[in-house]
């Protein structure tokens, strides 16, 4: 059942794809709307997934595409707080396909993971868990903002007359979307790696540094601390900004791809 | 139908003309009397603004000679005044009116001004009683359209002038102005103009700097702003998200250099540089750096001649809203027109059921109940029957141009002609009242 409720979600989702790509184009009033009520209506049918899931007790022992249904549900909370904050969906240009390729690859791949060696530390996990993929989230929404800044940027330094009626929030907005989100996803992320630690200590008597997971999470850490601190010491916005989150962003990636090749984090048996 | 429309407005007349025919706020009450005094006029109202002076009638016959008041009233004589008349009757003084109400014929299509005076000209006509009806239709339906053209058309969405392209743009790079610092680098007309726009939008402190340092206070002190020597400009400018400038130098006086210092200082918050001098005051290379936007005089001139020629194709659409509109308050119109010819019917041929009634209970002596029910089910059911023909040809002609031949033939053909000559009121509306007495 839980996977139906995905599958349900995943064809909501599809309608904020589809208005991602048609917004680059033109703007639309209506459009824009029901993107936004076809995402709410996702979300209910993910949450509901996400707490079937949660109380058949899978979510414990399967992580496999489980990881990617939480990361897409959180990424669009975001989104639905940034627009019940700014009254814009245009974060949904980037936030929508990330999630509908989340939400994707969680609906038509499910794999569940066996996670038999951390039944005991069933708290610290769930904790490390969300934390994380709440710092994730923040920070594709960061990531998206950036990308948005440059090209409302490039729109106005264009002086086309159509950069007037623009489907985008004013620069400043976007900024204050990314800059906002950035100092909110970087606690998270923080409090979920040293839980993350805790875990593995737990389990393993250990963290050890040199399991790839752990080595590039610590890397990703590093460089999103680099970028806040750029952020919040300079006000980098721009190009810079969005070559410092699209690093960010990589690092992130490559560590979540990590999993892949890390025996301790893929809480194998 | 009977509205009449006589009137001037900035294609039809130069400013010399209208400026004379121009009726102050505290006289239009009384002028709107004297118009609804004048002969053949039923209900008047007179919209008057700098763009145009007109007067919407509804008349007894259609034919008012409004002309006549313009030239008594204003003391104008017909050569000066008649050449630059306009004169609409019925269906173009409707569609007039809507096109008037929903801006396609002000001077700045799409301009929403100009609904706010239509509907203040409304409200002095009622005030001093001069709507009775016919143009209180008008105008309600005219609203109500001008509110249609706005929604379902962008006529009225893009700005048309240098000074609101520059403010839309401010708020494109800052989102809302409110406290926003604007620094004024020369004390021209165009960058006064476009500083009041911006602080009629919200923003907070004003800097002038002029190279002389008088005109930089005079400025200043009307905007309750802050002058700036013209040497600190370098050093102070920073302070300002939002820079106009316009100097007579003849190169540019802000380089890329000052650019890169100005985003040192603010932590790379973004500026944006509204260059209204000709030679430019802003060095092209100025506008590469990430953050600074710079919009020159051709820049801004394009954005509203792009603007201008959107409301233009907007207009199209909005044309065509209009007449579907005027079509359809013509026939609701004409209905309206027949329904008191229905009712005087009906009541004409009821009172001879009851009369032929009254007349044969005599000789038919006491009747029963029952008796009673059938005479009446009878009679009333001859009478349905004769006017089923007349009322359905009446409502099926109120659709069409014929509707006013048809009710004279049926008023005739039912003596109803008579009885409303013989009834005291001179209006229609009021005549077939009088008929069903």
């Amino acid at each position: 059942m839980p996977l139906l409720w995905l599958r349900f979600a995943l064809a909501c989702y599809f309608i904020g794809l589809v208005y991602a790509f048609f917004a680059l184009r033109r703007t639309s009033e209506l459009f824009s709307r029901i993107a936004l009520h076809a995402a709410s209506l996702g979300m209910v049918f993910h949450f509901v997934s996400l707490v079937e899931l949660f109380l058949s007790g899978q979510v414990l022992w399967a992580l496999g595409h489980n990881g990617e249904s939480l990361l897409g549900f959180l990424s669009m909370t975001f989104f639905m707080i940034i627009y019940a904050i700014y009254k814009t969906t245009s974060p949904g240009v980037v936030v929508f396909p990330f999630v509908f390729f989340l939400t994707f690859v969680a609906a038509v791949d499910q794999q569940p993971v066996l996670l038999t060696s951390f039944v005991k530390h069933k708290g610290w996990l769930i904790a490390h868990i969300i934390l994380i993929f709440t710092g994730y989230a923040a920070l594709v929404l960061s990531f998206g903002a950036s990308l948005l800044y440059l090209l409302q940027e490039r729109r106005l330094k264009a002086k086309k007359p159509s950069s007037l009626i623009s489907f985008l929030p004013a620069l400043e907005t976007i900024d204050q979307i990314g800059y906002r989100s950035l100092l909110l996803g970087f606690p998270f992320m923080t409090l979920g790696l040293i839980t993350g630690s805790i875990v593995a200590i737990s389990a393993y008597g250990h963290v050890d540094f040199k399991d790839p997971k752990i080595l590039l999470s610590i890397l990703m850490w590093v460089v999103y601390m680099i970028m806040v601190f750029t952020r919040w010491n300079s006000g980098w916005r721009g190009r810079r900004a969005a070559v410092l989150a699209t690093v960010t962003v990589v690092a992130a990636i490559v560590a979540w791809a990590a999993n892949y090749f890390s025996t301790i984090h893929r809480f194998a048996s | 139908m009977r509205y009449q429309l006589i009137g001037v407005n900035h294609k039809s007349a130069p400013l010399e003309v209208r400026e004379r025919l121009a009726i102050p706020e505290s006289k239009l009450p009384d002028c709107c009397r004297d118009l609804t005094a004048h002969p053949g006029i039923e209900e008047a109202m007179i919209i008057s603004t700098c763009n145009r002076v007109e007067l919407v009638t509804h008349t007894t016959n259609g034919s008012a000679d409004l002309r006549g008041f313009l030239h008594d009233h204003f003391h104008l004589k017909a050569e000066d005044l008649d050449p630059h008349l306009y004169e609409f009757r019925e269906k173009d003084a409707v569609r007039h009116v809507f096109r008037v109400a929903s801006s396609l014929d002000s001077m700045v299509v799409g301009e929403a001004q100009i609904l706010g005076q239509v509907k203040e000209a409304y409200a002095t006509a009622r005030a001093v009683g001069a709507l009775r009806g016919q143009l209180d239709q008008l105008f309600s339906r005219a609203f109500a359209v001008a509110k249609r053209v706005r929604t379902e058309t962008a006529v009225g969405s893009s700005s048309v002038s240098i000074a609101s392209v520059a403010v839309e743009l401010a708020k494109k790079i800052f989102g809302s102005l409110h406290g926003k610092n604007v620094f004024i680098v020369g004390a021209g007309k165009m960058s006064e103009l476009a500083a009041r726009h911006l602080m009629a939008h919200g923003c907070g402190s004003i800097f002038v700097a002029n190279r002389t340092y008088d005109r930089a206070i005079g400025l200043a002190q009307r905007f309750n702003g802050q002058a700036i020597k013209f040497e600190d400009l370098y050093n102070s400018c920073d302070r300002a998200d939002i820079v106009i400038t316009s100097t007579g130098a003849p190169h540019a006086i802000f380089r890329r250099e000052h650019g890169e210092q100005f985003l040192s200082r603010r932590k790379n918050r973004p500026m944006f540089f509204i260059d209204i001098a000709v030679p430019r005051d802003v060095a092209a290379e100025m506008a590469d750096l990430d953050g600074i936007f710079v919009y020159d005089i051709d820049d801004l001139q394009q954005a509203v001649s792009s603007h201008v020629a959107d409301r233009r194709k907007e207009a199209e659409r909005a044309e065509a809203i209009i007449a579907a509109e005027v079509e359809k308050f013509e026939a609701r119109t004409h209905t309206l027109d027949v329904v008191p010819t229905i009712v005087s019917l009906q009541d004409h041929l009821e009172t001879i059921r009851q009369a032929e009634i009254d007349r044969v209970r005599g000789r038919m002596g006491a009747l029963t109940p029952e008796q009673e029910m059938a005479v009446e089910a009878l009679t009333r059911g001859i009478i349905n029957k004769v006017m089923h023909t007349p009322i359905t040809t009446l409502k099926s002609a109120a659709r069409e141009s014929e509707a006013t031949t048809v009710i004279d033939v049926v008023r005739r053909l039912f003596n109803l002609q008579l009885k409303q000559q013989a009834a005291p009121q001179p209006s229609g509306k009021k005549d077939e009242v009088g008929t069903r007495q």
